[in-house]
């Protein structure tokens, strides 16, 4: 299965985010060995060149290294993949806030709407 | 990285016709191409003068540093545009045509990507479907070991999952030195499998760039933008 990506953001952007999005839900475990450039290249059905660009800005972020000749690991560096995750997780939330404020809700109101929801408390309105 | 085409005022007239103008162009090794532009745009044509097919009205054109013949021939795999095998052949002999012509071609690799796709070597090529005709061609030019793979509208007549299966044939096949270059009007089934753009309009070069150099200036896939600079 070709990975999804959208057409109008860089490739090897989308890349990044899916491989990050694969380290924080646990496709790859800290010191995990990832597929090479070639193998990737060919499951997301991208150019190999543009894979071993978003390889290489994920290891000047420090989340892979690369040893010499066994190839790319995940980082073993829990605290740089807790902050990862927080970080997914603000942009998460960040892009459900813009989206809610376009639909005219204050960001008050929102959170309230969260916190009916998850009490399951959210009854329809028969006004 | 070295250079694998160069082009530098490349001129082509019919008569009085330019089918391409002034064209400069250096492609590097490593990369996959898009040659795209709306028909009679001059694709064929720069495609057809980089096999020494054509001969050029003016400028240069060198490939691995030579013009085209017999040595650029040894490292170019081309893929025409249309069926450039006799009908009588069976897949078979088309194989063994392509082995004694060609030092760097592999029996093995396209027995293999024939076997994945089921087509039976003991066809003849006339009675294979139009689809199927294409994919034996195609596996005939990737089973070779080239520099400079030129393939003219490689997709156009396959079903969508044969593309798929063409374009992961492509990926796998080709190594770190090659050269790809693709023309097509399939923009976007192949823009994420390409390096770089090029755009004729008119036989004269009007954009080479990278795709996400692209996505990045423009913020629109190579697709949309192709629809905007060739609105009819």
């Amino acid at each position: 299965m070709p990975w999804d990506l959208d057409n109008e953001r860089p490739i090897y952007l989308q890349l990044m985010d899916r491989i990050q999005q694969d380290i924080v839900a646990g496709t790859y475990k800290p010191g995990d060995k990832i597929p090479s450039v070639r193998d990737l290249a060919l499951e997301a059905a991208v150019n190999p060149n543009t894979m071993q660009k978003a390889l290489s800005e994920l290891e000047r972020s420090g989340l892979v290294y690369s040893q010499r000749t066994s190839g790319r690991f995940i980082t073993e560096d829990t605290e740089m993949l807790k902050k990862l995750k927080r970080r997914l997780a603000e942009e998460h939330i960040q892009d459900f806030f813009q989206k809610m404020r376009n639909l005219g809700f204050s960001d008050e109101e929102t959170l309230n709407m969260i916190q009916e929801t998850i009490k399951g408390e959210n009854h329809e309105d028969n006004t | 990285m070295k250079t694998i085409l160069e082009c530098r005022g490349l001129t082509k007239k019919y008569g009085n016709f330019s089918a391409l103008s002034d064209l400069t162009l250096t492609l590097e090794r490593g990369q996959i191409a898009g040659l795209l532009g709306p028909n009679g745009s001059g694709k064929t044509t720069l495609i057809k003068l980089i096999n020494g097919l054509l001969v050029p009205s003016g400028g240069e054109l060198k490939i691995n540093g030579c013009a085209p013949g017999v040595e650029t021939k040894k490292i170019i795999s081309y893929l025409p545009d249309q069926d450039c095998l006799a009908s009588q052949l069976r897949v078979k002999d088309a194989l063994r045509l392509y082995s004694d012509f060609y030092k760097d071609f592999s029996m093995e690799r396209a027995v293999n990507m024939l076997d994945t796709l089921e087509i039976d070597r003991s066809s003849r090529l006339g009675a294979l479907s139009k689809g199927t005709k294409e994919k034996v061609q195609l596996i005939l030019v990737m089973s070779r070991d080239a520099q400079l793979y030129v393939l003219d509208e490689p997709i156009g007549g396959v079903d969508p999952a044969a593309r798929d299966y063409i374009l992961r044939t492509i990926l796998t096949n080709y190594n770190e030195n090659a050269t790809i270059l693709i023309s097509t009007h399939l923009i976007s089934d192949i823009e994420n499998v390409l390096d770089r753009v090029l755009f004729l309009k008119a036989g004269c070069l009007v954009l080479n760039e990278s795709v996400d150099e692209i996505r990045t200036k423009y913020g629109k896939s190579v697709d949309a933008l192709f629809r905007e600079v060739f609105r009819c």
